[in-house]
């Protein structure tokens, strides 16, 4: 009867703190992270303006003429049409290097014949920066669409392989036992046990590609281009429109965080195979 | 004695086996199996009948998984020959499949029915009948309830069901076990020694399984192989089971049995501890 009567008694105390240190800690982490982002971003502006009215306009363009700048620049469809330019052409590059060097990796991580000849390039090209073909790119493939999306395609698909191998040789060494002894070919297991042990890998590389097309978007875009957010760059910078220069470059940083989390959200059916996202 | 009697495996062991599962006879012809210049396994002979059931045992590290990857196809041995109904073996083969002591065998992004109708989707089976076989499989292991959860879903016990599931799927006629339960609590793995007896019945095939520990040989095998501590390995004696299925391990023939593969191997183990540079004193 005591035992009984005592047990409930002690409990209360504890659940109460409990629930205050339970629920409470949540909100106002939330409200903290979002506190502290609002807090970092005005201190950013607070800086720049700082900066931008000790250099002058000439040379820094301060917040609000940037803003005004993005107006403007939205108004006449320049910014959409930049925007929309850049994100095609590193869509198609990056998704072409992703479905090209995906398989070439898991080929050249099994198959050693494979790996020994393609080796020596890749370890070659993977070193020479896309800027350095810039002008190449132009002469072979004209002022056009295919150019931008050659670059792009380079600089995707070496990180891509790479990444690839890494997994492919790193297959469990049962699983591959396991499927050979249940009767699969090699190229059965190649598709059925590589492949999908190699998914966590091949998408780490997906998304370091993803970050090298943004650095070599503007490079791409330095010669003969009409549109795009390099385009927009080097034009800007030539009118001495400094704020559109800022423009620019402000919206390509918005623009890769935002593609890297679509990434992140379409990878995210992947999960049985072992991606974290 | 309740254990056993308990589980009432009498009315499975009555069905017919399996449709088309049967073992296959095996011969092992002076097998030796190298890696480089170190010898792991020396000239074994073997002949196993169609439907035995063999426990290799010996101690840890003596060359048992070694002959059975040369069993299963996946090493080739340096000298010597193994036959499966007079057909030589080269490879990894339909007839011959493989339970693996971890469970990192079963393909984690497969469910649990999509890992037992591996093997008979690539061999191009339809996916009704696929899923016929699966259905069969699944509940024979009991895991019909399971079939769709993945398998870092399912407990240790149950994942190394799954694995003999998807390898009875395939029909083979030659089961190899490499320690399935080595990594198995002592409770579950006395209840997974009792299914797969029952289990082993019901399909009719040949097995050999792998371990160190005796009292599992006893209950399970028809024959234990005793080997000797590597490098070298070597058959060194050979005892008949027949003590009446289901087994009980605290049985007097069993404990009789006991003590004398005890004796034979504790000679191999101290062997081997010395090889390790340990030596025992005083026991």
């Amino acid at each position: 009867m005591t035992l009984a009567e005592t047990k409930p008694a002690p409990a209360r105390p504890a659940s109460d703190k409990s629930r205050r240190r339970g629920q409470k800690p949540n909100m106002t982490g939330s409200l903290r992270r979002g506190g502290l982002f609002i807090v970092s971003i005005v201190l950013g502006l607070v800086v720049w303006q700082l900066v931008a009215s000790h250099f002058g306009p000439a040379l820094v363009a301060s917040p609000s003429e940037t803003w005004q700048g993005a107006a403007d620049l939205w108004a006449d469809g320049t910014l959409w049409q930049s925007i929309w330019a850049s994100s095609r052409r590193i869509f198609i590059g990056w998704a072409l290097g992703v479905v090209v060097g995906a398989p070439l990796g898991l080929l050249m991580g099994r198959i050693t014949i494979v790996r020994e000849i393609l080796d020596p390039y890749i370890e070659f090209f993977r070193f020479i920066p896309p800027i350095a073909f810039v002008t190449l790119a132009i002469i072979w493939f004209g002022i056009g669409e295919s150019s931008k999306i050659v670059l792009i395609f380079y600089t995707s698909v070496f990180v891509v392989i790479i990444n690839t191998i890494s997994g492919a040789v790193s297959t469990d060494e049962t699983k591959l036992r396991a499927a050979a002894s249940l009767g699969a070919s090699k190229s059965q297991i190649l598709r059925t046990i590589v492949l999908p042990s190699a998914i966590p890998h091949i998408v780490t590389g997906a998304r370091l590609a993803m970050g090298n097309s943004f650095l070599t978007i503007v490079s791409a875009e330095i010669v003969a281009a009409q549109e795009g957010l390099g385009a927009l760059i080097w034009t800007s910078r030539n009118y001495g429109h400094i704020d559109w220069v800022f423009v620019g470059i402000i919206v390509l940083g918005a623009l890769g965080f935002l593609f890297d989390r679509v990434l992140r959200v379409c990878v995210r059916p992947l999960r049985r195979y072992g991606v974290k996202v | 004695m309740p254990l056993t009697t308990a589980k009432s495996t009498g009315t499975t062991t009555s069905t017919a086996p399996a449709a088309g599962v049967r073992g296959a006879a095996l011969d092992l012809d002076a097998v030796t199996i190298k890696f480089g210049d170190f010898t792991a396994v020396d000239s074994v002979d073997v002949s196993v009948r169609a439907g035995e059931f063999i426990c290799l045992l010996g101690p840890s590290g003596c060359g048992k998984s070694t002959l059975i990857s040369a069993i299963a196809g996946f090493e080739k041995p340096a000298n010597g020959r193994i036959h499966l109904e007079g057909q030589e073996i080269r490879g990894a083969s339909l007839d011959v499949g493989m339970v693996f002591q971890s469970s990192e065998a079963l393909f984690d992004w497969l469910t649990i029915r999509q890992n037992i109708e591996y093997g008979p989707k690539m061999r191009g089976v339809a996916k009704k009948e696929r899923q016929a076989l699966a259905d069969e499989f699944l509940s024979l292991v009991g895991l019909a309830h399971c079939a769709d959860q993945l398998p870092r879903q399912l407990s240790g016990g149950m994942r190394q069901r799954a694995q003999i599931a998807r390898v009875l799927a395939n029909e083979p006629r030659v089961v190899l076990m490499d320690e399935p339960f080595g990594a198995l609590d002592a409770q579950t793995r006395q209840v997974m020694q009792q299914e797969l007896d029952r289990i082993w019945r019901t399909s009719g095939c040949t097995v050999i399984f792998v371990t160190h520990d005796i009292d599992e040989a006893i209950v399970l095998a028809d024959r234990i192989l005793v080997m000797t501590a590597g490098p070298e390995a070597t058959i060194k004696s050979s005892y008949d089971v027949d003590i009446p299925r289901p087994r009980d391990e605290a049985g007097d023939e069993a404990i009789a049995l006991h003590r004398k593969l005890r004796e034979d191997i504790g000679a191999e183990v101290r062997k081997a501890l010395q090889g390790q540079g340990l030596t025992q004193e005083g026991s």
